[in-house]
């Protein structure tokens, strides 16, 4: 009997691989390639006056060294706006290398081919370039501001401004009882995956083809950046993500730079040619997230029901828009989590700055949208006096009014509408987890000890699979094992367990048969990407429906040879079986050689498949008219909208009432990811995005002084959690099924970070007793603001 | 006035090779004891022991992910005690005993407590990080047996991860010395 793999803790497939040494990431890959360095611009906003190259050229072991002058056709003109919107009415991109005029510190100005990465460093180090500096602009408020522009042709050095409303939200505030006014803030963080980008190119003169390693959350989108900018025919360009150390959104990000100049230079010098992201260059070269502003105005009721909300913010998109405008319009669009808002308008300006680009980062634009409503809803709890989980319960959606309709565009052009979800049910769930009801009470014994602790809370709605498809291939071969493809990649998501255990259930074969390939565009080369928390509700359906495609044919196949009806007929273990009957069988890996008749027997399986076996029905062709050779299939999924997850958690913190110092005591998360296939690894991502929720709410930023140099760019200086910050997470689930696929599954990669800014703030408010609106909040911080609130009082 | 600026990390001299670089760039044979073999390689002065271990013995299980030290990705043990392999030149490894990943274990047959225990507890998603964890941990285990949750905890916060939360690494510690006091257990058996 084969043991149903889907919602079983299953063991990953990968980890013995990666846990010994197998793993081959990036820069694990092209020894003998020629390596590049970058030259990288040292100011923010200046124009290059002169390059002088001279004393590099000599540099023993020196390939090649290019500017934007060297760089033809295609490949020297700016690099695509991804994702255009149509109030998307300044979009800027920067070129693969400056031409000109540099928008960032970091920004690519010249690029050096050299035997090994040492001697293209010091290449680099000899390049000499002249520069005349511009004013910068950074931070929001001088970008607002706009007493100098980043882009002469984008006034006001916005990029996009847009404005959505839902009811007249005007006169329902008129009209509202009781109105409140927040001014939030919220500071840059970025992805930092432990491995840093990275690119490997091979060109292939013989044939003309390229073949190209990325370490990215899309190799399909990086293939066919990187065909249309070398002019090459698509078939002759193949990407591969190979093991990717992590990504968390920068690496869906592309074409980076290098992902143009490094197939190019691998072309021109008839070489293999790598680059390998360091961390000083990730920090100042790759993407950033979270920076926003934010005015909320809320218009609610006696019993602290929103009539009315009205929110404004200015996002911080740095120098170019090549990811368009995704990052706000979620923050837009989630803001709402599981709450009716009763009217809602919601205008965003973004902005240019000149500081590294913005592009999501996990959570994309929720981790600040949940900051703005559950700061309001703390808001409107202490305003009324009445408990703040209620003032929440209030305002739910409930379940009856599923699938709920909130009349918005989401992020992917379709209507942000609610599939299914039980917010009260997930509220109980984590009042109780947490204790919410005996808190006064622990409250109580640690004030008479002396400690201030408070309790957070914060809920959110995550919209997770959005479109617009993915695919499955699976393919049998005569030994019953099953290779599956999806062309999406994996960055440590466990795809080749969680999409594995599917398949097995679907085909009825054991899970160690089964063997998944993600990535990699000469398996499936229709796909998108990994991102927004998609790829268990997108590939998992795509490689499901694959599978029942394959399997029809399979009992098709063995329906004929053991002279039954396909109906009769079912697979355990891999092997097919007419139902009463046992004795009466055949395995998969026969019906793989009898679906393709041969000519040549390759070995002994394959001579029952040839044209003497005398295994065939003379009267007819080998391969049926609307048949094809092969134990194989694919099938795409393409859902007409997201999927909506959804998670509350609570968290107790101690502030010590000397130092500031700030403590997490204990971390309550409920979480709804419709259906799981394996709730060890969604524990798993539960726990990360905690985790990096916590670098979020109390460690990390990017410190940009006002000429727009980041002043902490090293892991020595950027706080990152070590296990020493991250704090016990108590977990509980609810599964609440999707309706809008098979599986009933939602994704759950984003979750766990998107409320922990929101729900930290909530926690050191209530420890403390005024009001938190910046963040992150670091002690010197929490100090300052006691003493100003102190003498606030005091006069 | 624009304010004109010629910039350049060192002097506009640039073409003057300095003494240090030539330095740097004398080759050395080093031969190294890597997981028990003795194995030999030409390079310069200044090649990383991380490089050399992944470019040159092509041991690539040995990842890199700061450069300077912090992130411990990079971690082997240079006899027995763990050491970050981009802080060290090859040059400054030759007499010892280095241990990478692939030394603790190079099959999914032959993985040892803390391979195995990393495994049975979801220990690592992307597994970039993981083998400085393990041969961190392996260290750690070889002089105390029966860690407390606190003492896991704070072994490992040496480490960056930005995966996994951490809470299932401090999970696979604890295991990990399970299996080991097993193993001993199981042993000592055998022997009697």
């Amino acid at each position: 009997m084969t043991t149903r793999q889907f919602g079983a803790p299953v063991q990953r497939r990968e980890d013995p691989r990666l846990l010994t040494g197998g793993g081959r990431y990036l820069d694990d890959l092209g020894h003998t390639a020629y390596e590049a360095a970058f030259v990288r611009s040292p100011y923010a906003h200046a124009r290059i006056l002169e390059i002088d190259t001279d004393a590099a050229v000599d540099v023993d072991g020196v390939i090649a060294i290019y500017t934007h002058e060297d760089l033809p056709g295609a490949v020297g003109e700016p690099l695509p706006v991804l994702i255009p919107h149509p109030a998307l009415t300044a979009a800027r991109t920067g070129y693969p290398l400056a031409k000109g005029e540099v928008n960032h510190v970091g920004e690519a100005v010249v690029m050096v081919v050299a035997t090994n990465r040492y001697v293209a460093e010091d290449a680099v180090d000899r390049i000499v370039v002249r520069y005349e500096q511009l004013p910068p602009v950074v931070g929001i408020e001088n970008a607002r501001e706009a007493a100098h522009l980043v882009h002469e042709d984008a006034p006001g050095n916005v990029s996009a401004h847009l404005v959505q409303e839902v009811g007249d939200v005007t006169s329902a505030m008129a009209g509202a009882p009781h109105t409140l006014t927040l001014e939030l803030d919220i500071e840059r963080s970025a992805c930092m995956p432990m491995e840093g980008k990275g690119v490997y190119a091979r060109w292939n003169s013989d044939d003309e083809s390229l073949r190209v390693y990325s370490s990215t959350q899309t190799s399909t989108g990086v293939r066919a950046c990187v065909a249309a900018k070398l002019d090459l025919p698509l078939a002759k360009v193949e990407c591969i993500a190979p093991d990717v150390g992590g990504g968390f959104g920068v690496k869906i990000m592309h074409p980076w730079p290098e992902e143009v100049l490094v197939p190019w230079a691998s072309r021109n010098l008839d070489h293999d040619v790598k680059w390998t992201e360091d961390r000083r260059e990730h920090f100042i070269s790759s993407a950033h997230e979270r920076g926003q502003l934010q005015e909320v105005t809320v218009g609610f009721d006696d019993e602290g029901r929103m009539l009315a909300l009205d929110v404004r913010f200015w996002h911080d998109n740095g120098a170019y828009t090549p990811y368009g405008i995704i990052v706000p319009i979620i923050t837009a669009t989630q803001l709402l989590g599981p709450y009716k808002p009763g009217s809602y308008r919601v205008e965003f300006f973004s902005l240019y700055t000149n500081t590294v680009l913005v592009t999501p980062y996990r959570g994309a634009g929720r981790p600040q949208g949940c900051f703005a409503m559950e700061r309001t809803m703390d808001a409107i709890a202490a305003h009324l006096g009445i408990d703040r989980a209620e003032v929440r319960s209030r305002n739910f959606i409930q379940p009856d009014e599923m699938p709920y309709d909130h009349g918005l565009m989401f992020q992917d052009g379709r209507p942000l509408k609610y599939d299914s979800g039980d917010f009260p049910a997930s509220l109980a769930k984590l009042k109780e987890l947490v204790g919410w009801d005996d808190f006064a009470d622990y409250r109580a014994q640690a004030e008479a000890e002396g400690r201030k602790v408070g309790l957070g809370i914060g809920c959110y709605v995550e919209g997770t699979g959005v479109g617009p498809y993915e695919g499955g291939h699976i393919q049998i071969e005569t030994n019953g094992r099953v290779n599956v493809a999806t062309g999406l990649t994996t960055q440590g998501q466990g795809h080749q367990t969680s999409l594995a255990q599917i398949v097995a259930d679907e085909l009825g074969v054991p899970i160690e048969n089964v063997h998944v390939t993600t990535g990699d565009t000469r398996r499936m080369a229709y796909a998108v990407g990994t991102f927004a928390s998609r790829a268990a509700v997108m590939s998992g359906n795509a490689v499901a429906l694959a599978a029942k495609v394959v399997r029809a044919k399979a009992l098709r196949i063995a329906a004929d040879a053991l002279e039954v009806s396909p109906e009769d007929l079912e697979i355990e273990d891999g092997v097919i079986s007419v139902k009463g009957a046992p004795g009466s069988s055949i395995d998969l890996g026969t019906i793989a050689v009898m679906s393709n008749p041969l000519r040549y027997a390759f070995d002994e399986a394959a001579k029952k498949a040839t044209q003497f076996a005398g295994t065939f029905d003379v009267e007819k062709p080998p391969i049926g008219d609307d048949d094809e050779p092969g134990l194989e299939g694919q099938d795409f999924y393409s859902p007409t909208q997201a999927t909506f997850a959804n998670g509350m958690h609570a968290a107790i913190v101690e502030t010590d009432p000397v130092t500031a110092e700030i403590r997490i005591l204990r971390y309550c998360v409920v979480h709804d990811c419709g259906n799981m296939i394996n709730p060890l690894i969604v524990e798993g991502q539960v726990h990360g995005g905690v985790a990096q929720g916590v670098g979020g709410a109390l460690y990390e930023r990017m410190v940009y002084d006002e000429s727009g140099q980041l002043l902490n760019a090293s892991f020595m200086d950027f706080l990152m959690p070590y296990a020493s910050e991250v704090p016990f997470i108590e977990t509980d689930h609810l599964e609440t099924p999707s309706p809008l696929n098979p599986l009933g599954i939602k994704g759950a990669g984003e979750a766990g970070t998107i409320p922990v800014t929101a729900v930290i703030a909530s926690a050191i408010e209530d420890a403390e007793g005024f009001p938190i609106t910046s963040m992150p909040i670091s002690p010197p911080e929490l100090w300052a603001l006691r003493r100003a609130h102190a003498r606030k009082d005091a006069s | 006035m624009p304010d004109t600026t010629t910039s350049s990390p060192i002097s506009t001299t640039t073409s003057a090779v300095t003494a240090a670089d030539l330095l740097a760039d004398e080759m050395h044979d080093v031969t190294v004891t890597v997981n028990g073999v003795a194995r030999s390689a030409r390079v310069p002065a200044r090649r990383l022991l991380s490089d050399f271990l992944r470019h040159d013995l092509r041991l690539t299980g040995t990842h890199v992910g700061c450069e300077h030290g912090v992130c411990g990705a990079c971690t082997v043990l240079v006899d027995g005690s763990p050491t970050r392999a981009c802080l060290m030149f090859a040059v400054q490894a030759q007499r010892h005993e280095i241990t990478t990943v692939e030394g603790l274990g190079s099959t999914p047959e032959t993985m040892n407590h803390v391979q195995r225990a990393f495994a049975e507890c979801h220990g690592l998603q992307c597994g970039f990080c993981t083998p400085g964890f393990v041969t961190t941990i392996t260290a750690y285990l070889e002089d105390h047996d029966d860690p407390t949750e606190d003492e896991a905890r704070e072994l490992i916060s040496g480490n960056l991860c930005r995966c996994t939360g951490y809470q299932n690494i401090i999970k696979s510690v604890l295991r990990a010395a399970e299996i080991k006091r097993e193993e001993i257990t199981r042993d000592e058996g055998g022997r009697a």
